[in-house]
């Protein structure tokens, strides 16, 4: 296979669009990150363009494999593409990334988690939240809101608790309330955040079991690693995170594009 | 253009207008049809234009009986029966049950309960029926009598009262012994001696004696449909299957609303032969059928023809359920009516321990050579959902076969997914595929 030759994979989320592209020896040429928006094409579109570092690479891709939950909602015309589910995605670069090893991944994204398993180099179950937003990157995005402040700065302020505040209702909007609660109790902001943060890993706790090497991949991990330090804590292992998780399934969606993995 | 074939089937509880409605983007060969849906088509119209005859008729008796419920002994009493948890599969079907929902809410029934009693009750309190839109009929035919069991859930005990306050008519029940591992004659017992109370209730309601040898002729009937419907549904153990879970779901109709009649009967030997002739030819209900999955739970009615429709691109065949299974009696013997009605009714999958379902799955995995497990969580039937109790991890480790739990429900779309829905079936496959 000529050397120039490269592979696309682009993740269409319900938040944010990400692209991966490799060469033919699986090395990762370029990457980008865009908001979604709600022109899921024209997302996917920029997303390519930035994940290259020349204009004249994109007459090199060979293949692109879209995931996602918009992956059914674009096309290219002069592209070859395929559509894989996100999960399957997510395996494929967890296979990589953690070879010959059985590995646990949980996904946390803008509008679902997931779990997904490796046992003896093969996906063997995968679970996803139920309907509700409880543990996934909506839950903070309310949060924020609540309290009036960029979501962006959740992270630094969970850092500080020293007391994280009791939330505990499964349903986002009655997690809102339980947060005017701890405010008229007095509790700080930083509390709050923290335990809001609690609240989403114990939701995801709830969806399977854990055992292996646990990877933590997906948006909220890539801005909240926050949420590492309370995995670790409460399940008493090590976590490892991939080194760019948020691209994580759009690595996948490469390798598969590389591979000719079709279905 | 090809005929649709599921635009046919659907067609048996949906109205047509709303089939112009549907997108043609699966377009079935003509070879794919199964043909007697229309002889299924012209039984259940002629079922209900009789009920609804019946219903006018002052010197004939109409009957609601829960789907499970003792039909042969009031076949035997001449009743006509109408069944509402078809009815409301039609409301389902049709996906005007989140209409109806809210109307019952509002009277005090939770929407977390039983979504067929909910819409149900909702279409009687905004005077309308499924049967309207389905066969030009206008009410529901009025009880002189309502009959249940609880063999399959409370809800139809709470669902049968509310009419029997609504048509000041008798209501006579079945508390069937429930969760039960080994079925014992105690059991039995208790059943069977509720039925011979209810036939002595009987002749006082409709001043007509109980003639056990007509008894004995409805159970026969019912013996004859049983054993055809569980031989049309064996079909789907031949490789590629002939038919799918849901045309299960439509050609069941004869086995739940008409068993205990030669018509049910006359169907299923033709729709039997039909399905043989189709293995014979090799004409499968999937092309190119690559993987074969179980549905356990109920049927997510509003979502029937698009679920089918993703099935068949992913080129996996549902060739089996337990719910299109609950319609199979085969302990019914005409020699011993009661103690055998007691006994068929009382076994139900629906109606057993965890550990009994435990092992009629993993028959049913072996019987069907299934790839995959598919679990209807329904959130208003945990009746009938097996997910609470960590039966999938049980049977997954006992088995091998991996399987998937989708959240839904019955009739209430309002908890139903999409889009999560969609992304969770095609990974399944994919995992299937080795992807």
């Amino acid at each position: 296979m000529p050397n120039n030759f490269l592979f696309t994979g682009i993740d269409i989320g319900s938040s944010f669009t990400k692209a991966v592209t490799i060469n033919a020896n699986k090395n990762i040429i370029g990457s980008s990150t865009i908001h979604s928006g709600i022109k899921l094409h024209v997302a996917a579109e920029k997303a390519l363009k930035e994940s290259l570092s020349a204009k004249s690479d994109e007459d090199n891709i060979k293949k692109m494999v879209i995931t996602g939950y918009g992956r059914k909602n674009t096309h290219f015309e002069d592209i070859i593409t395929s559509n894989i589910t996100e999960i399957s995605c997510s395996a494929k670069a967890a296979r990589f990334v953690y070879p010959e090893e059985d590995v646990t991944i949980v996904d946390i994204g803008g509008q679902d988690s997931k779990i997904i398993k490796i046992r003896d180099g093969r996906r063997s179950s995968f679970k996803m939240n139920r309907k509700c937003a409880a543990g996934t990157g909506t839950f903070l995005e309310e949060l924020a809101l609540k309290l009036r402040i960029e979501s962006t700065e959740l992270n630094n302020l969970g850092k500080l608790s020293t007391n994280p505040a009791k939330i505990s209702s499964y349903c986002t909007v009655f997690a809102g309330t339980e947060i005017l609660s701890r405010i008229r109790e007095g509790a700080k902001v930083e509390d709050m955040v923290r335990g809001a943060y609690h609240s989403i890993v114990k939701r995801v706790l709830e969806i399977d079991t854990f055992d292996n090497r646990v990877v933590l991949t997906g948006g909220v991990i890539a801005h909240n690693s926050v949420i590492v330090n309370i995995f670790e804590e409460l399940l008493e292992q090590p976590i490892s995170v991939p080194p760019t998780p948020q691209s994580f399934v759009a690595l996948g969606a490469a390798l598969y594009a590389l591979e000719g993995q079709d279905k | 253009m090809q005929p649709n074939y599921y635009k046919k089937l659907v067609s048996i509880f949906i109205p047509n207008t709303l089939i112009q409605n549907f997108d043609d983007r699966i377009e079935m060969t003509q070879e794919n049809q199964i043909k007697s849906v229309h002889e299924l088509k012209k039984i259940a119209t002629d079922y209900y234009q009789n009920l609804d005859e019946a219903s006018k008729d002052p010197h004939k008796k109409v009957a609601w009986c829960s789907s499970v419920g003792p039909a042969e002994l009031l076949l035997a009493f001449d009743f006509n029966v109408y069944y509402p948890e078809n009815h409301t599969a039609i409301l389902g079907a049709s996906r005007s049950a989140n209409k109806y929902i809210p109307l019952a809410v509002a009277q005090g029934y939770s929407p977390e309960i039983c979504s067929y009693l909910t819409s149900d009750i909702g279409a009687y309190l905004k005077n309308e029926t499924g049967l309207q839109r389905a066969y030009g009929i206008e009410k529901v035919p009025k009880p002189d009598v309502l009959i249940f069991n609880t063999n399959q859930c409370r809800d139809v005990q709470d669902w049968f009262n509310y009419y029997a306050r609504e048509f000041q008519v008798p209501i006579l029940g079945v508390n069937s012994p429930t969760f039960i591992d080994e079925l014992s004659n105690t059991h039995f017992k208790t059943v069977e001696e509720q039925l011979k109370d209810i036939a002595e209730t009987l002749e006082k309601i409709t001043d007509q004696s109980f003639e056990r040898k007509k008894l004995e002729n409805k159970l026969q009937l019912s013996l004859e449909c049983s054993n055809k419907w569980n031989s049309v549904l064996e079909t789907a153990s031949s490789i590629p299957s002939p038919l799918t879970f849901f045309d299960g779901c439509i050609h069941m109709l004869p086995a739940v609303v008409l068993r205990g009649t030669q018509i049910a009967v006359d169907y299923y030997n033709m729709l039997e032969q039909e399905l043989k002739l189709r293995i014979e030819n090799g004409i499968a209900a999937v092309a190119e059928e690559s993987f074969r999955c179980f549905w356990e739970g109920m049927p997510i009615w509003g979502k029937l023809r698009a679920l089918s429709n993703q099935f068949s691109e992913l080129k996996t065949c549902i060739v089996a359920s337990t719910y299109c299974n609950s319609w199979i009696f085969s302990d019914f013997n005409p020699q011993e009516p009661f103690r055998s009605m007691a006994k068929a009714y009382t076994e139900l999958f629906i109606n057993r321990s965890e550990s009994s379902k435990e092992k009629y799955l993993k028959k049913m995995v072996d019987k069907f050579s299934i790839d995959g497990m598919i679990y209807h969580n329904a959130r208003t039937c945990p009746n009938n959902s097996n997910t609470n109790y960590g039966l999938p991890k049980r049977l997954e480790n006992l088995t091998g076969i991996p399987s998937l739990q989708i959240d839904a429900d019955l009739n209430d779309l309002n908890v139903y997914s999409e889009e999560q829905t969609k992304t969770n079936i095609e990974a399944f496959i994919e995992q299937l595929a080795g992807i």
